[in-house]
Protein backbone atom coordinates (compact mmCIF):
# COMPACT_ATOMS: atom_id res chain seq x y z
CA UNK A 1 0.00 0.00 0.00
CA UNK A 2 1.40 3.36 -0.87
CA UNK A 3 0.92 4.98 2.50
CA UNK A 4 3.62 2.31 3.80
CA UNK A 5 5.98 3.67 1.05
CA UNK A 6 8.87 5.09 3.21
CA UNK A 7 9.04 1.51 5.43
CA UNK A 8 11.59 -0.35 3.31
CA UNK A 9 13.75 2.56 3.69
CA UNK A 10 12.74 2.68 7.35
CA UNK A 11 13.70 -1.15 7.89
CA UNK A 12 17.25 -0.33 5.84
CA UNK A 13 17.87 2.23 8.57
CA UNK A 14 17.35 0.41 11.05
CA UNK A 15 19.10 -2.37 10.20
CA UNK A 16 22.26 -0.03 8.79
CA UNK A 17 23.35 1.68 11.76
CA UNK A 18 23.31 5.00 12.43
CA UNK A 19 24.64 7.34 9.07
CA UNK A 20 26.41 10.11 11.10
CA UNK A 21 30.14 9.31 12.72
CA UNK A 22 30.81 9.17 16.07
CA UNK A 23 33.29 12.33 16.22
CA UNK A 24 34.91 13.30 18.16
CA UNK A 25 35.97 9.57 18.72
CA UNK A 26 35.84 9.18 14.55
CA UNK A 27 37.95 11.54 13.20
CA UNK A 28 35.79 13.89 10.72
CA UNK A 29 36.32 12.92 7.05
CA UNK A 30 38.96 14.62 5.54
CA UNK A 31 39.99 15.61 1.96
CA UNK A 32 43.67 16.49 0.89
CA UNK A 33 42.61 19.45 -1.64
CA UNK A 34 39.86 21.05 1.32
CA UNK A 35 40.69 25.13 1.23
CA UNK A 36 41.27 25.34 5.05
CA UNK A 37 44.28 27.93 5.45
CA UNK A 38 46.75 29.37 3.92
CA UNK A 39 50.49 28.75 5.23
CA UNK A 40 53.51 31.19 4.60
CA UNK A 41 56.46 30.43 4.49
CA UNK A 42 59.11 33.35 5.51
CA UNK A 43 62.25 31.38 4.30
CA UNK A 44 61.37 31.72 0.58
CA UNK A 45 59.15 34.53 -0.05
CA UNK A 46 60.84 37.03 -1.86
CA UNK A 47 58.69 40.42 -0.82
CA UNK A 48 57.07 40.86 -4.96
CA UNK A 49 53.85 41.52 -3.52
CA UNK A 50 51.54 39.61 -6.03
CA UNK A 51 49.94 37.15 -3.03
CA UNK A 52 48.47 41.31 -1.24
CA UNK A 53 47.38 42.62 -4.61
CA UNK A 54 45.25 39.43 -5.60
CA UNK A 55 43.81 39.11 -2.66
CA UNK A 56 40.24 39.59 -3.03
CA UNK A 57 39.07 40.57 0.36
CA UNK A 58 42.45 42.72 1.29
CA UNK A 59 43.63 40.17 4.16
CA UNK A 60 47.24 40.28 3.07
CA UNK A 61 49.46 43.15 3.89
CA UNK A 62 53.27 43.12 2.95
CA UNK A 63 55.49 46.16 4.30
CA UNK A 64 58.37 45.62 2.09
CA UNK A 65 60.43 48.23 3.90
CA UNK A 66 60.16 46.29 7.51
CA UNK A 67 60.20 42.97 5.79
CA UNK A 68 56.91 42.10 7.64
CA UNK A 69 54.17 39.95 5.96
CA UNK A 70 50.41 39.57 7.62
CA UNK A 71 47.65 37.85 7.14
CA UNK A 72 44.33 38.97 9.07
CA UNK A 73 42.22 35.30 9.62
CA UNK A 74 39.23 37.10 10.31
CA UNK A 75 39.56 39.06 6.67
CA UNK A 76 40.87 35.24 5.06
CA UNK A 77 38.13 33.63 2.96
CA UNK A 78 40.64 30.77 1.68
CA UNK A 79 39.72 31.35 -1.79
CA UNK A 80 43.20 30.52 -2.75
CA UNK A 81 44.20 32.73 -5.16
CA UNK A 82 46.99 34.08 -3.30
CA UNK A 83 48.62 30.28 -3.43
CA UNK A 84 47.52 30.50 -7.38
CA UNK A 85 49.59 33.58 -7.88
CA UNK A 86 52.78 33.43 -5.86
CA UNK A 87 55.79 32.48 -7.81
CA UNK A 88 58.48 31.69 -5.63
CA UNK A 89 55.84 28.48 -4.00
CA UNK A 90 56.09 30.40 0.06
CA UNK A 91 52.03 30.38 0.10
CA UNK A 92 50.27 26.68 0.35
CA UNK A 93 46.48 25.71 1.22
CA UNK A 94 46.60 23.26 4.18
CA UNK A 95 43.16 21.48 4.83
CA UNK A 96 42.46 22.01 8.25
CA UNK A 97 40.49 25.07 8.72
CA UNK A 98 41.58 27.71 11.16
CA UNK A 99 40.20 26.96 14.31
CA UNK A 100 37.13 29.14 16.46
CA UNK A 101 38.91 32.01 18.07
CA UNK A 102 37.50 34.63 20.36
CA UNK A 103 39.90 37.39 19.51
CA UNK A 104 40.92 39.35 16.13
CA UNK A 105 43.79 37.16 14.55
CA UNK A 106 46.47 39.13 12.77
CA UNK A 107 49.29 37.20 12.08
CA UNK A 108 52.67 38.93 11.36
CA UNK A 109 55.57 36.96 9.46
CA UNK A 110 59.21 38.26 9.66
CA UNK A 111 60.38 37.70 5.94
CA UNK A 112 63.69 35.83 6.79
CA UNK A 113 64.69 35.03 2.57
CA UNK A 114 67.94 36.01 2.27
CA UNK A 115 68.95 36.95 -1.34
CA UNK A 116 71.84 34.34 -2.16
CA UNK A 117 75.04 35.49 -3.33
CA UNK A 118 75.87 33.11 -6.44
CA UNK A 119 73.91 35.09 -8.79
CA UNK A 120 75.45 38.00 -8.02
CA UNK A 121 78.78 36.98 -8.72
CA UNK A 122 78.50 35.81 -12.40
CA UNK A 123 77.83 39.08 -14.06
CA UNK A 124 81.08 40.03 -12.21
CA UNK A 125 83.25 36.76 -13.51
CA UNK A 126 81.47 37.93 -16.81
CA UNK A 127 82.58 41.12 -17.33
CA UNK A 128 86.23 40.21 -16.31
CA UNK A 129 86.18 37.71 -18.88
CA UNK A 130 84.83 40.63 -21.42
CA UNK A 131 87.60 43.01 -20.18
CA UNK A 132 90.22 40.38 -20.65
CA UNK A 133 88.62 39.92 -24.33
CA UNK A 134 88.98 43.42 -24.95
CA UNK A 135 92.41 43.93 -23.92
CA UNK A 136 93.62 40.93 -26.24
CA UNK A 137 92.09 42.17 -29.65
CA UNK B 1 -18.58 38.21 8.08
CA UNK B 2 -15.83 36.43 10.32
CA UNK B 3 -13.70 39.34 11.90
CA UNK B 4 -10.39 39.96 10.00
CA UNK B 5 -6.88 39.65 12.20
CA UNK B 6 -3.49 39.94 10.76
CA UNK B 7 -0.81 37.08 11.96
CA UNK B 8 2.91 37.67 11.40
CA UNK B 9 4.84 35.16 9.69
CA UNK B 10 8.53 35.39 10.11
CA UNK B 11 10.84 36.94 9.82
CA UNK B 12 12.21 34.22 12.52
CA UNK B 13 10.22 30.93 12.20
CA UNK B 14 10.76 27.37 12.25
CA UNK B 15 10.16 26.71 9.01
CA UNK B 16 12.63 29.19 7.51
CA UNK B 17 16.28 28.97 6.98
CA UNK B 18 16.50 32.53 6.32
CA UNK B 19 14.46 35.87 7.22
CA UNK B 20 11.45 36.71 5.27
CA UNK B 21 8.57 38.49 6.94
CA UNK B 22 4.91 38.00 5.67
CA UNK B 23 1.95 40.06 6.81
CA UNK B 24 -1.02 36.78 6.73
CA UNK B 25 -4.40 38.36 6.92
CA UNK B 26 -7.19 36.33 8.43
CA UNK B 27 -10.12 35.44 8.74
CA UNK B 28 -10.72 32.57 10.92
CA UNK B 29 -7.81 30.09 9.71
CA UNK B 30 -8.12 30.95 6.18
CA UNK B 31 -5.62 33.27 4.41
CA UNK B 32 -7.45 35.96 2.44
CA UNK B 33 -4.44 38.21 1.67
CA UNK B 34 -0.43 38.12 2.09
CA UNK B 35 1.64 41.05 2.42
CA UNK B 36 5.52 40.36 2.20
CA UNK B 37 8.22 42.29 3.22
CA UNK B 38 11.80 41.72 2.40
CA UNK B 39 14.95 43.92 3.42
CA UNK B 40 16.62 41.42 6.44
CA UNK B 41 19.86 41.17 5.01
CA UNK B 42 20.89 43.38 2.13
CA UNK B 43 24.55 43.29 1.71
CA UNK B 44 24.94 46.07 -0.77
CA UNK B 45 27.30 43.56 -2.92
CA UNK B 46 25.99 45.03 -6.12
CA UNK B 47 27.72 48.31 -5.09
CA UNK B 48 31.03 46.19 -4.32
CA UNK B 49 31.43 45.64 -7.80
CA UNK B 50 33.26 49.21 -7.85
CA UNK B 51 35.40 48.43 -5.78
CA UNK B 52 36.38 44.98 -6.27
CA UNK B 53 38.71 44.18 -9.65
CA UNK B 54 36.45 42.58 -12.56
CA UNK B 55 38.63 39.07 -11.74
CA UNK B 56 38.27 39.07 -8.19
CA UNK B 57 34.26 39.87 -8.03
CA UNK B 58 33.99 36.51 -9.12
CA UNK B 59 34.55 35.39 -5.62
CA UNK B 60 31.80 38.38 -4.07
CA UNK B 61 29.30 36.83 -6.39
CA UNK B 62 30.03 33.11 -5.34
CA UNK B 63 29.25 34.27 -1.91
CA UNK B 64 25.58 36.09 -2.66
CA UNK B 65 24.47 32.90 -1.69
CA UNK B 66 25.48 29.70 -0.27
CA UNK B 67 23.36 26.87 -2.03
CA UNK B 68 23.33 28.46 -5.44
CA UNK B 69 26.79 29.79 -5.46
CA UNK B 70 28.54 27.94 -8.22
CA UNK B 71 25.66 28.89 -10.85
CA UNK B 72 26.13 32.92 -9.63
CA UNK B 73 29.66 32.50 -10.36
CA UNK B 74 29.20 30.84 -13.60
CA UNK B 75 26.63 33.52 -14.28
CA UNK B 76 28.98 36.03 -13.77
CA UNK B 77 31.93 34.86 -15.69
CA UNK B 78 29.98 33.95 -18.84
CA UNK B 79 28.79 37.70 -18.60
CA UNK B 80 32.29 39.24 -18.61
CA UNK B 81 33.44 36.11 -21.26
CA UNK B 82 30.77 38.01 -23.62
CA UNK B 83 31.77 41.44 -23.00
CA UNK B 84 35.65 40.64 -23.58
CA UNK B 85 35.22 38.23 -26.45
CA UNK B 86 36.39 35.04 -24.93
CA UNK B 87 36.05 31.67 -25.77
CA UNK B 88 36.05 29.53 -23.02
CA UNK B 89 37.59 25.77 -23.29
CA UNK B 90 35.43 22.64 -24.54
CA UNK B 91 36.54 20.60 -21.05
CA UNK B 92 36.08 24.03 -18.68
CA UNK B 93 32.37 24.38 -20.14
CA UNK B 94 31.72 20.85 -19.79
CA UNK B 95 33.28 20.53 -15.84
CA UNK B 96 31.21 24.06 -15.44
CA UNK B 97 27.83 21.73 -16.64
CA UNK B 98 28.76 18.66 -13.69
CA UNK B 99 29.74 21.58 -11.17
CA UNK B 100 26.43 23.36 -12.10
CA UNK B 101 24.41 20.02 -12.07
CA UNK B 102 25.93 18.86 -8.61
CA UNK B 103 24.45 22.40 -7.11
CA UNK B 104 21.65 21.98 -8.64
CA UNK B 105 21.64 18.60 -6.91
CA UNK B 106 22.47 19.68 -3.32
CA UNK B 107 20.15 22.49 -3.26
CA UNK B 108 17.32 20.12 -4.56
CA UNK B 109 17.76 17.43 -1.84
CA UNK B 110 18.52 20.39 0.52
CA UNK B 111 14.99 21.46 -0.24
CA UNK B 112 13.37 18.03 -0.55
CA UNK B 113 14.49 17.46 3.24
CA UNK B 114 12.83 20.94 3.92
CA UNK B 115 10.00 20.27 2.85
CA UNK B 116 9.51 17.08 4.25
CA UNK B 117 10.08 19.03 7.65
CA UNK B 118 7.25 21.92 6.66
CA UNK B 119 4.88 19.20 6.06
CA UNK B 120 5.88 17.51 9.47
CA UNK B 121 7.59 14.29 7.81
CA UNK B 122 11.05 14.20 9.94
CA UNK B 123 12.27 10.73 9.01
CA UNK B 124 12.43 11.75 5.08
CA UNK B 125 13.91 14.96 6.30
CA UNK B 126 16.96 13.43 7.59
CA UNK B 127 17.03 10.86 4.50
CA UNK B 128 16.92 13.59 2.19
CA UNK B 129 19.94 15.00 3.74
CA UNK B 130 21.78 11.62 4.07
CA UNK B 131 21.69 11.98 0.50
CA UNK B 132 22.97 15.44 -0.22
CA UNK B 133 25.53 14.57 2.39
CA UNK B 134 27.31 13.01 -0.61
CA UNK B 135 26.78 15.12 -3.37
CA UNK B 136 28.89 17.35 -0.95
CA UNK B 137 31.40 14.68 -0.39
CA UNK B 138 31.91 15.45 -3.40
CA UNK B 139 32.33 18.32 -4.43
CA UNK B 140 34.62 18.97 -1.65
CA UNK B 141 36.44 16.42 -3.34
CA UNK B 142 36.51 17.85 -6.60
CA UNK B 143 36.72 21.52 -5.88
CA UNK B 144 38.35 22.03 -2.37
CA UNK B 145 34.75 23.08 -1.01
CA UNK B 146 31.34 22.08 -0.04
CA UNK B 147 29.42 24.94 -0.52
CA UNK B 148 31.58 27.41 -1.92
CA UNK B 149 33.05 25.63 -4.86
CA UNK B 150 35.78 28.74 -5.56
CA UNK B 151 36.44 26.96 -9.23
CA UNK B 152 34.63 29.40 -11.68
CA UNK B 153 36.89 32.10 -13.04
CA UNK B 154 36.84 34.25 -15.77
CA UNK B 155 38.26 32.27 -19.06
CA UNK B 156 37.32 28.92 -17.74
CA UNK B 157 37.49 27.15 -14.36
CA UNK B 158 40.51 26.75 -11.80
CA UNK B 159 40.52 23.66 -11.13
CA UNK B 160 40.73 19.79 -13.76
CA UNK B 161 39.22 16.94 -12.63
CA UNK B 162 41.53 13.89 -12.83
CA UNK B 163 39.78 10.85 -15.11
CA UNK B 164 40.15 8.35 -11.81
CA UNK B 165 38.37 10.81 -10.06
CA UNK B 166 35.84 10.58 -12.89
CA UNK B 167 35.78 7.19 -13.26
CA UNK B 168 34.71 7.32 -9.79
CA UNK B 169 32.24 9.68 -10.02
CA UNK B 170 30.33 7.37 -12.87
CA UNK B 171 30.68 4.04 -10.64
CA UNK B 172 29.26 6.15 -8.05
CA UNK B 173 25.90 7.37 -9.95
CA UNK B 174 24.03 4.37 -10.22
CA UNK B 175 23.88 3.47 -6.88
CA UNK B 176 23.41 7.17 -6.05
CA UNK B 177 20.53 7.17 -8.41
CA UNK B 178 18.77 4.23 -6.96
CA UNK B 179 18.62 5.57 -3.58
CA UNK B 180 17.22 8.88 -5.00
CA UNK B 181 14.75 7.07 -7.03
CA UNK B 182 13.60 5.52 -3.51
CA UNK B 183 13.58 8.78 -2.02
CA UNK B 184 11.74 10.00 -5.21
CA UNK B 185 9.35 7.63 -4.87
CA UNK B 186 7.71 8.58 -1.01
CA UNK B 187 8.07 12.04 -2.47
CA UNK B 188 5.71 10.89 -5.48
CA UNK B 189 3.81 8.18 -4.37
CA UNK B 190 3.11 8.26 -0.53
CA UNK B 191 -0.53 8.49 0.03
CA UNK B 192 0.11 10.88 3.35
CA UNK B 193 2.52 13.26 1.42
CA UNK B 194 -0.45 13.22 -1.60
CA UNK B 195 -2.62 14.19 0.95
CA UNK B 196 -0.98 17.19 2.23
CA UNK B 197 0.05 18.82 -0.64
CA UNK B 198 -2.45 18.38 -3.74
CA UNK B 199 -5.10 20.81 -4.60
CA UNK B 200 -2.72 23.46 -2.13
CA UNK B 201 -1.37 27.21 -3.36
CA UNK B 202 -2.90 26.79 -6.91
CA UNK B 203 -1.28 28.73 -9.65
CA UNK B 204 -2.41 28.35 -12.92
CA UNK B 205 -0.43 28.79 -16.18
CA UNK B 206 -1.55 32.06 -17.02
CA UNK B 207 -0.94 33.38 -13.68
CA UNK B 208 2.40 31.94 -13.47
CA UNK B 209 3.35 33.28 -16.50
CA UNK B 210 1.54 36.84 -16.41
CA UNK B 211 3.39 37.13 -12.54
CA UNK B 212 6.81 35.87 -13.99
CA UNK B 213 7.31 32.98 -12.29
CA UNK B 214 10.59 31.38 -13.05
CA UNK B 215 12.10 27.65 -12.43
CA UNK B 216 10.18 24.97 -10.83
CA UNK B 217 7.78 27.51 -9.37
CA UNK B 218 6.84 28.09 -13.28
CA UNK B 219 7.40 24.28 -14.43
CA UNK B 220 5.03 23.37 -12.02
CA UNK B 221 1.96 24.83 -13.74
CA UNK B 222 3.21 23.87 -17.14
CA UNK B 223 5.14 26.85 -18.33
CA UNK B 224 8.21 25.32 -19.91
CA UNK B 225 10.47 27.91 -19.37
CA UNK B 226 14.26 27.10 -18.40
CA UNK B 227 17.33 28.58 -19.63
CA UNK B 228 19.22 25.47 -19.70
CA UNK B 229 18.02 24.51 -23.08
CA UNK B 230 19.47 27.93 -24.49
CA UNK B 231 22.65 25.45 -24.59
CA UNK B 232 25.08 27.53 -21.97
CA UNK B 233 27.98 25.97 -20.85
CA UNK B 234 27.57 22.05 -22.05
CA UNK B 235 23.73 22.16 -22.05
CA UNK B 236 23.72 22.16 -25.92
CA UNK B 237 25.65 19.19 -26.32
CA UNK B 238 23.84 16.68 -23.91
CA UNK B 239 20.12 16.95 -25.26
CA UNK B 240 18.12 18.54 -22.21
CA UNK B 241 14.91 18.60 -21.93
CA UNK B 242 12.56 20.35 -18.84
CA UNK B 243 10.97 18.93 -16.61
CA UNK B 244 7.57 19.99 -16.46
CA UNK B 245 4.00 19.01 -14.64
CA UNK B 246 0.26 21.21 -15.23
CA UNK B 247 -1.31 20.93 -11.55
CA UNK B 248 0.15 24.12 -10.71
CA UNK B 249 -0.22 22.78 -6.59
CA UNK B 250 2.45 22.69 -4.14
CA UNK B 251 2.98 18.84 -5.22
CA UNK B 252 3.74 19.37 -8.79
CA UNK B 253 6.42 22.27 -7.47
CA UNK B 254 7.90 18.52 -5.34
CA UNK B 255 7.63 16.48 -8.18
CA UNK B 256 9.24 19.17 -10.91
CA UNK B 257 12.28 19.18 -8.53
CA UNK B 258 12.37 15.36 -7.51
CA UNK B 259 12.42 14.71 -11.55
CA UNK B 260 14.96 17.27 -12.38
CA UNK B 261 17.19 15.41 -9.24
CA UNK B 262 16.93 12.18 -12.04
CA UNK B 263 17.22 14.65 -14.49
CA UNK B 264 20.36 15.99 -13.22
CA UNK B 265 21.85 12.41 -12.65
CA UNK B 266 21.67 12.07 -16.56
CA UNK B 267 22.97 15.25 -17.10
CA UNK B 268 26.29 14.44 -14.89
CA UNK B 269 26.27 10.65 -16.66
CA UNK B 270 26.06 12.52 -19.83
CA UNK B 271 28.77 14.99 -18.84
CA UNK B 272 31.48 12.84 -17.64
CA UNK B 273 31.29 10.04 -20.45
CA UNK B 274 31.75 13.15 -23.26
CA UNK B 275 34.46 14.73 -21.29
CA UNK B 276 36.77 16.53 -24.52
CA UNK B 277 40.24 16.53 -23.63
CA UNK B 278 42.42 20.07 -23.52
CA UNK B 279 43.18 22.74 -21.44
CA UNK B 280 40.81 24.00 -18.77
CA UNK B 281 41.44 28.35 -19.28
CA UNK B 282 42.34 30.61 -20.95
CA UNK B 283 44.72 33.94 -20.29
CA UNK B 284 42.63 36.55 -20.13
CA UNK B 285 43.94 40.32 -21.03
CA UNK B 286 42.44 43.73 -20.99
CA UNK B 287 39.23 45.24 -19.12
CA UNK B 288 35.66 45.03 -19.54
CA UNK B 289 34.22 47.75 -21.70
CA UNK B 290 30.76 46.95 -22.94
CA UNK B 291 26.89 45.83 -21.24
CA UNK B 292 25.68 42.34 -21.30
CA UNK B 293 22.19 40.30 -19.84
CA UNK B 294 23.95 37.32 -18.81
CA UNK B 295 21.28 34.69 -17.75
CA UNK B 296 22.07 30.80 -15.84
CA UNK B 297 19.35 28.36 -14.54
CA UNK B 298 19.93 28.28 -10.95
CA UNK B 299 17.67 24.96 -8.69
CA UNK B 300 14.98 27.84 -7.59
CA UNK B 301 15.49 29.26 -11.66
CA UNK B 302 16.88 32.03 -13.92
CA UNK B 303 19.10 34.19 -12.50
CA UNK B 304 20.16 37.49 -14.54
CA UNK B 305 23.28 39.48 -14.04
CA UNK B 306 23.50 42.94 -15.80
CA UNK B 307 26.94 43.79 -16.01
CA UNK B 308 28.23 46.64 -17.58
CA UNK B 309 32.30 47.80 -17.30
CA UNK B 310 33.63 51.16 -18.78
CA UNK B 311 37.06 50.01 -19.76
CA UNK B 312 38.56 50.40 -16.27
CA UNK B 313 39.81 47.16 -14.16
CA UNK B 314 36.47 48.31 -11.76
CA UNK B 315 32.86 47.26 -13.65
CA UNK B 316 30.47 50.50 -13.24
CA UNK B 317 27.43 48.14 -12.44
CA UNK B 318 26.10 45.42 -11.45
CA UNK B 319 22.32 44.55 -11.17
CA UNK B 320 21.28 40.80 -10.51
CA UNK B 321 17.88 39.59 -10.57
CA UNK B 322 18.03 36.36 -8.35
CA UNK B 323 14.57 33.65 -8.70
CA UNK B 324 13.36 34.18 -5.37
CA UNK B 325 12.43 37.63 -6.20
CA UNK B 326 10.97 36.99 -9.13
CA UNK B 327 9.04 34.06 -7.35
CA UNK B 328 7.49 36.43 -4.76
CA UNK B 329 4.29 37.96 -6.32
CA UNK B 330 3.38 34.16 -7.46
CA UNK B 331 3.54 33.11 -3.86
CA UNK B 332 1.90 36.13 -3.09
CA UNK B 333 -1.08 35.06 -5.22
CA UNK B 334 -0.59 31.33 -4.00
CA UNK B 335 -1.29 32.17 -0.37
CA UNK B 336 -5.07 33.27 -0.61
CA UNK B 337 -7.21 30.60 0.33
CA UNK B 338 -4.62 28.38 1.95
CA UNK B 339 -5.30 27.47 5.73
CA UNK B 340 -3.14 28.89 8.48
CA UNK B 341 -1.32 25.67 8.95
CA UNK B 342 -0.69 25.48 5.53
CA UNK B 343 1.40 28.48 5.24
CA UNK B 344 4.79 26.99 5.92
CA UNK B 345 4.09 24.27 3.16
CA UNK B 346 3.06 27.18 0.57
CA UNK B 347 6.15 29.40 1.45
CA UNK B 348 9.00 26.47 0.71
CA UNK B 349 7.06 24.94 -2.17
CA UNK B 350 8.79 28.29 -4.15
CA UNK B 351 12.15 27.33 -2.43
CA UNK B 352 12.60 30.56 -1.12
CA UNK B 353 16.36 32.11 -1.10
CA UNK B 354 16.49 35.52 0.78
CA UNK B 355 19.86 36.02 1.07
CA UNK B 356 19.96 35.89 -3.02
CA UNK B 357 16.63 38.39 -3.20
CA UNK B 358 18.45 40.92 -1.06
CA UNK B 359 21.89 40.53 -1.71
Amino acid sequence: MSIFQMTKTVLRNLAGGPATRQYPAVPARRCPITRGHVVFDPATCRSCGLCSRRCPCEAIRLDKEAKVWEIDRMRCIACGDCVEGCPFGSLTMEPDYFPPVVEHVTERYTITYVKPEKPAKKPVEESVKEEGVGESA
Amino acid sequence: MPERIIVPFGPQHPVLPEPIHVDLVLEDEKVVEAIPSIGYIHRGLEQLVQKREYTEYVYVAERICGICSFIHALCYSQGIEHIMGIEVPDRARYLRTIWSECSRLHSHLLWLGLFADSMGFENLFMRSWQLRESVLDVLEDTTGGRVIQGTCKVGGVRRDIGQEKLDEMHRELDPFEKQCRDLGDVFLNDETVKYRLQGLGVITKDEAYALGAVGPTARGSGVAIDHRDTGYAAYGDLGFKPVVETAGDCYARCAVRVKEVYASIDLIRQAISEMPEGPIDVKVKGTPDGEYFSRAEQPRGEVIHYLRGDGSKHLARARIRTPTLANIPPLVKMLPGAQLADVPVVVLSIDPCISCTER
